[in-house]
């Protein structure tokens, strides 16, 4: 299980470096469509209970994207939403939501 | 599965993006434009809010909504139950005015010209746009409940599937009811507004009753064959909770009402009931369903899911429930939110000259709440096919709780929150 993950989150990093779309505003577009549970760019309703993910890194984010795809992290809901995304998608996303303040 | 490849372009003029909008001109090296958004509910003001925010300014926005204030559907059925009230669903529009800068004006749009490219407003004359949006939700086919089609009627059997006053009708007439008293709901042929929406109001009816009059009942009157969403988890909750107090009868549509006597005519059968609760069949907002643009069923607007635009309409994107949904894909606010955002970067793209986004992807939750704090929720993600020119769900992907559970209760009120500022703050 963890040889397995670490390789995925090595494929979900990879693909995120390769990953240079030629829509510049593809990532933004993506992680919009977290917004509704994790804030406008990622900024959470503070006391609201769910995580902000802005300003997270890139490396923590894919990390436990990967842990709900897998299993390892227990989730209520982000295990069936995770894996509704490419690798290439979450990399994308990580990297917007690690570029906001 | 799905390709990142960029290919087979959609093609889009810049003609949109070079036209003089009544707000003259582009800022910086930023398209301009004048955007319209008939409707500000889950999908009209978030793409408000989203192109404002992503054009940094340089497009202008005007909401025109008919209420004074944004109401929620979403959570409404705690207030009928008596968990919540009004206020707690009620948010005013300024920030997306003083924050966002937003033009948000109340009236009613009563016609538009799609070649002139103007819109007509009940109270403001006439108003020219380079792009309208139209996120004007669903209107109630009367006509398919014959006795319901005049407003008197309409005062007595609500449907309280809008949010507003309404909402706190039929909770005053819940209130008003006798201990044994009988309250009956009435779901439509799918597709209809939030599929598990009517289950969940039936529990939260239930979970009413069984505290402060046991004795009465709940029976649901289903046109559909069988339960619309999250089935084993409905009906496990309504055998642990609250057995012998919600009774489920499917193939039971609702033909006609008699409203002196609170009784729902179906096909072979009559029934009466103290509150009678008929959610009428829907179909697109009228500016939508009534403006030339192709229509699905006679009902829903057909629409190209990489730009949310019309089909036959160009220049003209409608949003949320008036749309003849995807595959899968249901009926809800969580949803309109999402076709907002997706027609809020389509649309920047097209009135800069640039090419869409040609892989859109959405995706949804449902939380319904079970009693005051449990909750179950259905989730899905749709990526876009190029074959089928489709968003589809992702096999494999989404899904619902294991079971019902508390932790889910206090996520739905943080997404509750969390998708209200995403719209409006
Ligand atoms: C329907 C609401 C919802 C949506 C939409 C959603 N999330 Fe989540 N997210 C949650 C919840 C709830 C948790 C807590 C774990 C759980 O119960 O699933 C969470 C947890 C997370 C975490 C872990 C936070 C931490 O610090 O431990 C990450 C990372 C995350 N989500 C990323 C995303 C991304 C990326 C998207 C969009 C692709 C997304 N989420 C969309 C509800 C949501």
């Amino acid at each position: 299980m963890k040889v397995f993950t670490s390789t995925f989150v090595a494929a979900l990093l990879l693909a995120a470096g390769t990953a240079h779309a030629a829509d510049p505003n593809l990532g933004r577009n993506l992680a919009a469509t977290c917004a509704n549970c994790h804030g406008t760019n990622g900024k959470a309703v503070k006391g609201s209970g769910i995580d902000s993910l802005a300003g997270e890194s890139k490396e923590k984010l894919l990390q436990k994207l990967a842990d709900f795809r897998s299993g390892d992290k227990p989730a209520s809901i982000m295990h069936q939403i995770a894996k509704g995304y490419t690798n290439e998608q979450l990399g994308l996303i990580a990297e917007y939501f690690a570029a906001q303040k | 599965m799905f390709q990142m490849k960029r290919r087979d372009f959609l093609k889009v003029g810049a003609a949109a993006g070079a036209m003089a909008s009544m707000y003259g001109c582009a800022v910086g090296n930023k398209a301009g434009g004048h955007v319209v958004v008939v409707g500000g509910g889950f999908g009209g003001a978030t793409v408000a809010k989203y192109l404002r925010m992503w054009s940094e300014g340089a497009v202008q926005v005007t909401l025109i909504e008919r209420n004074p204030t944004f109401i929620s559907c979403p959570i409404s059925n705690l207030v009928i139950g008596g968990v919540k009230d009004m206020a707690d669903i009620t948010i005013s529009y300024e920030n997306l005015k003083n924050h966002w800068g937003v033009r948000v004006i109340q009236d009613e749009v009563t016609g538009l010209d799609a070649v002139k490219h103007t819109i007509k407003l009940a109270k403001g004359g006439d108003m020219s746009y380079d792009r309208l949006v139209l996120s004007p939700g669903v209107d109630f086919m009367f006509d398919q409940v014959p006795g319901l089609n005049n407003a008197d009627a309409q005062s007595k059997v609500l449907h309280a599937w809008k949010a507003g006053p309404q909402t706190v009708a039929l909770r005053q007439q819940l209130e008003a009811m006798k201990d044994g008293g009988v309250y009956a709901i009435s779901i439509p042929k799918a597709p209809y507004r939030c599929p598990p929406g009517p289950y969940e109001r039936a529990c939260l009816v239930a979970n009413y009753l069984k505290k402060h009059k046991p004795k009465s009942k709940v029976v649901i009157l289903d046109a559909n064959e069988d339960v619309q969403s999250k089935k084993p988890l409905f009906t496990k909750a309504w055998n642990d909770l609250y057995k012998g107090l919600i009774e489920y009868r499917n193939n039971s549509e609702v033909k006609d009402v008699e409203v002196a006597s609170n009784t729902a005519i179906l096909e072979f059968d009559k029934f009466k009931a103290d509150v009678l609760n008929v959610i009428p069949p829907h179909q697109a907002g009228s500016i939508a369903a009534k403006s030339g643009l192709k229509l699905v069923n006679n009902r829903w607007v057909d629409i190209n899911w990489q730009s949310m635009e019309s089909t036959n309409t160009p220049g003209i994107h409608v949003l949320g429930d008036a749309v003849f949904p995807a595959p899968t894909m249901p009926k809800s606010g969580h949803m309109a939110n999402q076709h907002g955002k997706l027609a809020a970067a389509a649309i920047l793209n097209l009135l800069a000259g640039q090419e869409i986004n040609p892989t859109p992807v959405v995706m949804n939750t449902c939380y319904s709440f079970v009693d005051e704090k449990n909750v179950i929720h259905v989730a899905s993600v749709h990526q876009y096919d190029e074959k089928t020119k489709l968003v589809q769900p992702v096999k494999g992907a989404g899904g619902v709780s294991v079971a019902r559970n508390e932790l889910e209760g206090k996520v739905a009120m943080a997404w509750a929150k969390n998708i209200w500022a995403d719209m409006l703050a």
